[in-house]
Formats: structure tokens, sequence, C-alpha cells
């Protein structure tokens, strides 16, 4: 198994309930910040990925919501929310 | 318009210490969390320790869903091939009361809100807290799911992200130094083969801590706490110092690569991982302590920064649930007068400072800065792996002097810099 597939199949354990919109965006016009590399490195469930032009592009299913990327990158990159109440991750251990 | 006497935002254990002690005494509670039950959205090490809180909340801890009671600690130096292990165990880690006890935080924290619901307390679960309504000056009440909800005082115990403390302008911003993130694994096993491989007895539990190349020589380390039917296996990597090394491995992979460590794989062989959480750790200590009240408002728990990592273990649960009680007492002074203003709420800070609570952050203030000490990540443990490889190895040929294979290791710069870290630790 590669790596992110054996990562993905963790994250396939977990409960995820589903929302309506994405609760973290990269803002516009930020996808090339050199402050997304922190999150490249840090995601837990690794969900930030940089494609062939050097943008980074981020995907919100399967986010912990532990706040890394926030903490990592600021506001100024991120756009960043808990989603809404009764949906995202629901530990059943913690 | 709903009106509160208290709105409580969040029920992990400040939220929910805070409301159990508020419970029955005549108040209009309401209890706001956006998980779909309370513990849904936590993930801690965890190990709590209750001295500190036993006596004040007296009633909880016999029948409390706790895992196991610690006799054994230890801390391991991982060094890249080889680690040294120090194992602490004694009488005194098996005598009544126990000192501390492993837990799992759905569990707990789900427990811990019935407690409260029986109580006559109101909880809403999967209620998001979007902003706080401001009259004057004062925090006036919340705004969650489109209503607007109102209150004499709102108690922020929202955790490390605190957006309620955020909006209530009683917070900057947030520095990556001052947080790490915790990844972990809960892993079911056979209790027996728990207690065979941990070397227990019945419901005696094991915490192991661990430094050195799990965190590619970054501030950082591993942890293993037993429960009953599992193991919590996690890693904690310093935010500011791993994202901005361009070269280390990332998050996940770290956590893999520390799991498939020989020390460690042989205690989790023929586990089953049942859950992969991660989390924000504060870890600023006492200096990035901000305001912990305003008009009409409280900060309790990690949305106040009140967790601490004192080297071989991190504390924020006990800090979470004494700040909870103590900013009950304080809401319950304040109704008397009928007084929210932060004059009168700064009863809490008082509390917190004449409590273990604050007591705590003022004498380990120091300790931040000297775990996050690097060479405690790469250079110790290499270097004491490779005395400890010499002085065990004995070659084909004649054997070296004890004394001559450390100094080989260990020049006139090194014992120096031994001496001075050392200076430093004795500050916590
Ligand atoms: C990996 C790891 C290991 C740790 N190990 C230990 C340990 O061994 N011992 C120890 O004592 N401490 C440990 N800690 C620290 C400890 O877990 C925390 O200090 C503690 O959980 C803080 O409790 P709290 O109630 O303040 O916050 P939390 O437990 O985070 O609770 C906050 C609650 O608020 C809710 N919430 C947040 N925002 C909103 C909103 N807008 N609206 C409604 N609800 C909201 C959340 O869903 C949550 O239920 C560890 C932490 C981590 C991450
Ligand atoms: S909140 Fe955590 S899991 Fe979600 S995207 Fe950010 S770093 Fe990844």
């Amino acid at each position: 198994m590669s790596e992110n597939s054996a990562l993905k199949a963790k994250l396939g354990i977990d409960v995820f309930k589903p929302g309506k919109v994405a609760h973290i965006k990269i803002k516009p016009g930020r996808e090339k910040d050199a402050r997304l590399q922190a999150a490249i490195l840090l995601c837990p469930a690794g969900l930030y990925r940089a494609n062939e032009k050097g943008e980074v592009t981020l995907t919100t299913d399967g986010c912990l919501e532990c706040g890394t990327c926030l903490v990592a990158c600021g506001i100024e990159v991120l756009d960043w929310n808990y989603p809404e109440g009764g949906t995202g991750v629901q530990y059943r251990y913690g | 318009m709903e009106k509160f006497d208290v709105i409580i935002v969040g029920a992990g254990l400040a939220g929910l210490g805070c409301a159990y002690t508020l419970a029955g005494k005549g108040l209009d509670v309401l209890v706001l969390e956006r998980g779909d039950y309370p513990g849904s959205k936590n993930a801690s090490g965890g190990r709590l320790y209750i001295n500190p809180i036993r006596n004040l909340f007296p009633e909880l801890w016999d029948k409390a869903p706790l895992e196991r009671h610690i006799v054994h600690e230890s801390i391991t130096m991982m060094a890249r091939e080889r680690s040294l292990a120090m194992d602490y165990t004694g009488d005194e880690l098996r005598r009544e009361p126990h000192q501390s006890y492993s837990l799992l935080r759905s569990k707990f924290d789900r427990w811990l809100a019935e407690q409260v619901e029986t109580n006559g307390t109101m909880l809403m679960c999967k209620v998001k807290v979007n902003g706080v309504l401001k009259e004057n000056n004062q925090i006036v009440g919340v705004i969650a799911g489109g209503d607007e909800l109102l209150a004499d005082v709102v108690i922020a115990c929202d955790g490390v992200l605190s957006f309620v403390a955020e909006k209530a302008g009683l917070r900057t911003s947030r520095t990556a130094h001052d947080y790490a993130v915790g990844i972990k694994e809960v892993i079911t096993l056979e209790p027996t083969l728990i207690n065979e491989r941990f070397h227990l007895e019945g419901n005696e539990g094991a915490a192991r801590l661990y430094v050195g190349d799990i965190t590619s020589g970054k501030f950082g380390g591993g942890f293993i706490y037993t429960n009953k039917e599992s193991i919590s296996l996690g890693i904690v990597i310093g935010i500011e110092d791993m994202g901005t090394d361009h070269s280390a491995a990332e998050a996940p992979a770290l956590f893999d690569a520390f799991k498939q460590r020989r020390e460690i794989a042989d205690l989790i062989k023929g586990g089953t991982t049942v859950e992969y959480a991660a989390h924000l750790i504060a870890e600023g200590g006492y200096n990035a302590i901000g305001n912990l009240y305003g008009n009409g408002i409280l900060l309790a728990g990690d949305a106040a920064g009140l967790a601490l990592n004192i080297g071989f273990t991190v504390r924020g649960m006990e800090y979470a649930l004494a700040s909870g009680y103590y900013a009950a007492q304080t809401v319950l002074k304040a109704k008397e007068s009928g007084d929210y203003s932060s004059k009168s709420l700064s009863l809490y800070k008082t509390l917190l400072e004449e409590s273990f609570v604050l007591k705590d952050f003022l004498s380990f203030r120091e300790s931040p800065a000297v775990v996050s000490n690097p060479r405690f990540f790469n250079y110790y443990p290499e270097m004491i792996g490779n005395i400890l490889q010499d002085i065990y190895n004995v070659p084909t040929g004649t054997k070296e002097k004890l004394y001559a294979t450390m100094r080989k290791h260990l020049s006139v710069r090194d014992m120096w810099g031994f001496l001075k870290d050392l200076r430093r630790i004795t500050r916590i």
C-alpha cells in the first residue's frame, strides 16, 4: 500500500459526518504562499498537496479539525472555521 | 429572546467541570457543544492526575469511567538505531488513592455530561457557537445556529483555538511557537496481552514517554498509555520547529515510523487500530496565558491557555476541570451582587492564583524554554546510545577500559555543554 492510501485507510476507520460546505479554504490568490508548505508537512490527515504548477490544493474530507494548518499558516492564507454543528469527525474513543 | 444566567461554550472538561459545579444552585445554565455528543471532538493522551482536583469534585471519582491507574512510568531516549529506557515503579504508585489514571475522552466526557444533565442542566449538542453578542463593551450572549442567546455571563470553554475568546477580543494572534500537534491511534488489544507486555496486574496501567528520533530531532516526542482494552499511541510535534524544516518527513509518516520501531511494534503486535485522531496542544505555559476574563466573560481550560508541558508529562485536563470549577465559583459570587463586570469577575484570577492552577504555571514558567532545548531530541539520544553501544560491546580483541570508552564520545566541550544544560534543567 502506498503511504497515501495507507493514510486514507486509517482515516476510513474514523466516523465522519459530511457537511454542506468546505469548512477550510485556501484564500484565493494564496495557493502558492510559502506558508502552505508547513501545512503539507504537518497536516495529520495529509489533506494539503502541491500540484505541478506549485499551487497547493486542499480537500477537507477526512479533516480531523485539529487546527494545525491554521496555526502553521495563519488567517492571511486560510479561511478556517469549524464545520457546522453535528458534522465533521466524531471520535468514539478520543 | 432567550435569556440565561450562564452560557457555557464547549462541553469538554472545562465546560463540564463548570456546569457540574453550577448544577443545582438555582441558575439557568445552558451548555452548547458543536459535536454530536460531548467528547466527540476531543482527543487527549491521556492521563488525569486526581490529587489536585479530588476535593473539587468529591463525588465523581468512585464511579467515573477511568481506564487504569498508572503504576509504571518510563522515559525512553530513542536514537536512530538504539534506545535507552528508564523505568520507574513503586509501592507508592500501587497504594490507594491512586494518583493518576489513563482515560479516553469520548467515554469520559460523555459520562461527565450525563452527570451534569442528571442534575438538571441543559446541554445542547450539534450546536456551534459562531460569535458573541456585545453591548456597551460587555459580552451579553452568543450567536449560535443563527439564534441570538442572551446570558449574564458567557464562559468560553471552547478549547485550544477558542474562537469565542478571539471574537470577544480577549485573544489576539496565535503564534506557531506556542502550539504542538498531537497525533494518536487507539489500538485495541486483549487485556491479558496488555498486562503481559507492560508487566501489569489487574487494572494497573503504564505510561511511557519517548524522546529523540521520533520527531527527527525536533521538539516533540511520543507516548503510550495503556487503557483497559486498548493502547493509546501518539506523537507530539512542535509546529514552529517542524513546519519550518522542509527536509522533514510529513507528520503521518513520522507517526508510522514511530509505530514501526521495534520498541513500539513489539508492544502493539496483534492489536487493531480503531481510531486515528489529532488535536492541538497549547505549549506556551505561563507566558502565553493572556486575559482570563472580561466584562461578562470568563475563559477556562485550553481556551485560557491552561496546558503545561513539564517534560515528562503534558497536563491540561486537571487545569481544565479546576478552572471550570473556579469559573463556576466566580459566577456564583457575581450572581449575589448581580455584577458581571470585569472588575467583579476578576475574582476568577484571584481564585486561580490561590489554587494549584496558576501556582503550577508560575513554578513551571521556565519549562517550555527548557524542554524545547533541541539537544534533548537529537544530540543526547545519539550520544548516550553510542556510549551504551560501546560499553556493552565485547569486541573480538581486547575491550577498552570503561572510562576511556566514555571519554571517546565526550569531549571537554561536550561535558561543558552538558553542565550548562543541567543548569537550565534546575530552573524547572
Ligand atoms: C495528544 C494530546 C495528549 C494530551 N495528553 C494529556 C495528558 O496526558 N494529560 C493531561 O492532563 N492533558 C493532556 N492533554 C491536554 C488536554 O487534553 C487538554 O488540556 C484538555 O482537553 C483541555 O480541556 P478543555 O475542556 O479546555 O478543552 P477541550 O477538551 O478541547 O473541549 C473544548 C470543547 O468545546 C467544543 N467547542 C469548541 N468550539 C466550539 C464552538 N464554537 N461551539 C460549541 N462548542 C465548541 C469542542 O467540541 C469541545 O468539546 C493532551 C492533549 C493532546 C492533544
Ligand atoms: S485542521 Fe488539521 S486535519 Fe484539518 S486540514 Fe488542518 S491540519 Fe489537516
